[in-house]
């Protein structure tokens, strides 16, 4: 920046300092770190204006604080000279500095430290209190509405039908298809080495009927439609909506969560169904393709694996239902003021349906290897 | 200051439609350096689209809009970055990054644009807080923890963040108590005095019209019908300027101005 700056110079009276040029936002970077460089001697300092040719709020910040730095020292500061309208200016700076609050003291790092533990900690007691107490607020709404059912919303859950399930099936259709051509492909490639590639089939019927079919359905769901249910209920609550809701008195959980509740617990096992069929179909193709297995000695096989295999799959569907719709509904109604909190909420409401999901197909394996099923 | 004939901004035959629906037809507007211009009409009569052809929020359809003697329609990127830092925007709600501390919003510009950053910036944006009156502590603070008073405040500290020449406010007052707006209107009348600011002000607001404004421009019937003082408007012979400035909420405003 061409001609903004100072000049300084020493008598014996005193130090004289001559800002000069343009002090404005554009400037006010360098003329800071050199003022601060400056450091005047002897009892007092001049500033004289008069070559300054012009001055906005961020020069008068500048120079207000340089003064205040030379007074601190202990030195006399004063103005001299300049024009009316760069000394209104300083004046305005000076009037409206307030000092600010001093930040609070550093803390010892280990401190900060176990702060945030302790921190993380609370809001994480938090949060299970409120999603428990969210739980509660559900469970008694699905009494209120078992009694008095024509006040449920069926359009709603219709709608989240087609949302939830229908528009779901490409995708988890072809997921699934290609899991069951994996498993498939990798199962025969070990079971070939000792002639026992038949197993194969219940290689599939086990891993697919009991795990895969049900899990990847249920992390889909999670990933399009429990992120949509904390979205979609996020903006109305950002927006007001939801109060808007509630001062019409209407039950923001008969209208909202409930619908997508019983949507999903209605079309995830179907979900779950279809997903088992294609990763058969994936799989049966695959061992008529390289293992010469036929669809006839398929189904053969398939038929005399245990009926649980099936059973213990879809048992496990409305459970993962349930837990995708009230983490995805509860996360939307904790979306706060902030813009950036609907995506913050989205993307918790994800991780942790999956996460709880992936915690209660680990139990259910437990409860099933216990009764033996 | 206020008395200099230099137009800042000069709109001539400007055209806005959207669809088939003309806002604009052939409005002339000239906005002098130093005074604090604001635009009254009814609803729909295109005031903030207005204030955003100005700005270059909407490319309007025909006219030229100058400003500071730049023809905006013909300027390039350069140019139009070089005056866009010589104005100030104040939106109606504020517009502040809900993501940011009221701080951290006002120092967007300038860190955006004169990469200052550190002690210096935390220096200037605390000066812009107490500028507008907000309690030094405000800057800590995020928009959803403010009033609607506090966050229409922190915007305007944004919006005077680059010590702009030109500030534009869309309907600053509106949503304000009484209280709140009689203080805002004495903050706007005594930054535009302290830092020498051109006002462009959308407004609906009787008694900001009285207490600030020098001058008064009335969008009627697709352009600007008159513009002038308090009093040329009230001698002006038109239906819609006579309701609106005779009715009992201008008489209100009046009787309390005279007080």
């Amino acid at each position: 920046m061409p001609g903004a700056g100072f000049t300084q110079a020493e008598s014996a009276e005193g130090f004289r300092v001559r800002p000069e040029g343009r002090w404005t936002v554009a400037s006010v970077a360098e003329i800071n770190a050199a003022i601060r460089r400056l450091k005047p001697r002897g009892p007092k300092v001049d500033v004289e204006l008069d070559d300054l040719e012009s001055l906005d709020t961020a020069g008068a910040v500048v120079l207000y604080h340089a003064m205040r730095r030379w007074r601190k020292a202990g030195l006399a500061c004063q103005v001299v000279g300049g024009r009316e309208s760069h000394l209104d200016l300083l004046r305005l700076v000076t009037a409206n500095e307030k000092d600010l609050a001093p930040p609070p003291p550093e803390r010892h790092p280990a401190v900060a430290v176990l702060e945030r533990i302790g921190a993380a900690t609370a809001a994480a007691a938090e949060e299970a209190r409120t999603f428990v107490s969210f739980i509660g607020l559900v469970v008694e709404r699905v009494f209120r509405i078992a009694s008095t059912p024509w006040r449920f919303r069926w359009t709603a859950m219709v709608h989240h039908m087609e949302q939830t399930g229908l528009n779901a099936l490409p995708i988890i259709g072809l997921v699934s298809f290609l899991i069951g051509v994996v498993m498939a492909y990798q199962g025969a490639v070990q079971l070939r080495s000792f002639g026992a590639q038949i197993y194969t089939v219940d290689l599939l019927a086990v891993s697919i009927l009991r795990e895969f079919g049900v899990l990847l359905t249920a992390i889909i769901v999670a990933g399009r439609s429990g992120s949509a249910f904390t979205a979609e209920i996020g903006a109305m609550k950002f927006r007001e909506e939801i109060d808007a809701m509630r001062v019409l008195g209407i039950n923001p959980v008969d209208a909202l969560v409930l619908p997508r509740m019983i949507a999903l617990l209605l079309t995830l096992p179907v979900l779950a169904f279809f997903a088992n069929v294609m990763g058969l179909l994936g799989g049966g193709l695959l061992c008529w393709a390289t293992l010469d297995i036929s669809p006839d000695v398929f189904i053969d096989r398939l038929s005399v694996t245990k009926p649980w295999h099936y059973y213990t799959g879809l048992i496990k569907a409305p459970c993962f239902a349930i837990i995708i719709a009230l983490v995805g509904c509860h996360e939307g109604f904790q979306v706060s003021g902030r813009a950036e909190s609907v995506g913050r909420m989205t993307t918790k409401s994800v991780v942790e349906s999956i996460f709880l999901v992936i915690i209660v197909d680990a139990g259910f394996s437990i409860l099933f290897n216990v009764v033996g099923v | 200051m206020s008395s200099a004939s230099e137009p800042v901004i000069r709109v001539r035959g400007l055209v806005n439609r959207f669809g088939a629906q003309i806002v604009h037809d052939g409005l002339d507007l000239d906005v002098y350096r130093g005074e604090v211009l604001g635009i009254v009409g009814g609803s729909g009569t295109g005031k903030s689209v207005l204030l955003r052809s100005i700005v270059g929020l909407n490319r309007p359809a025909a006219g030229t809009i100058e400003v500071f003697g730049q023809d905006m329609g013909r300027a390039s990127a350069a140019q139009r970055e070089a005056i866009e830092q010589r104005w100030g925007v104040l939106f109606q709600d504020g517009a502040l990054f809900s993501s940011m501390t009221v701080a951290e919003n006002v120092g967007v510009p300038i860190r955006e644009h004169y990469g200052i950053s550190g002690g210096l910036l935390d220096k200037i944006t605390a000066l812009k807080v107490t500028l507008v009156g907000l309690p030094p502590d405000a800057g800590k603070k995020y928009p959803s923890e403010l009033s609607g008073g506090m966050r229409k405040r922190a915007g305007l500290a944004r919006a005077l963040a680059l010590d702009p020449e030109i500030v534009f406010l869309d309907e600053p007052t509106a949503g304000l108590d009484p209280i709140g707006a009689a203080a805002f209107d004495n903050l706007i009348r005594e930054l535009q005095r302290n830092l020498g600011l051109t006002v462009f002000m959308v407004t609906h607001d009787l008694d900001t019209l009285i207490a600030t404004c020098d001058r008064i421009a009335v969008l009627a019937e697709r352009k600007v019908i008159v513009t002038g003082t308090y009093q040329d408007m009230m001698a002006f012979d038109h239906p819609w300027v006579r309701e609106y400035f005779h009715g009992p909420r201008a008489r209100a405003a009046l009787a309390t101005a005279a007080e």
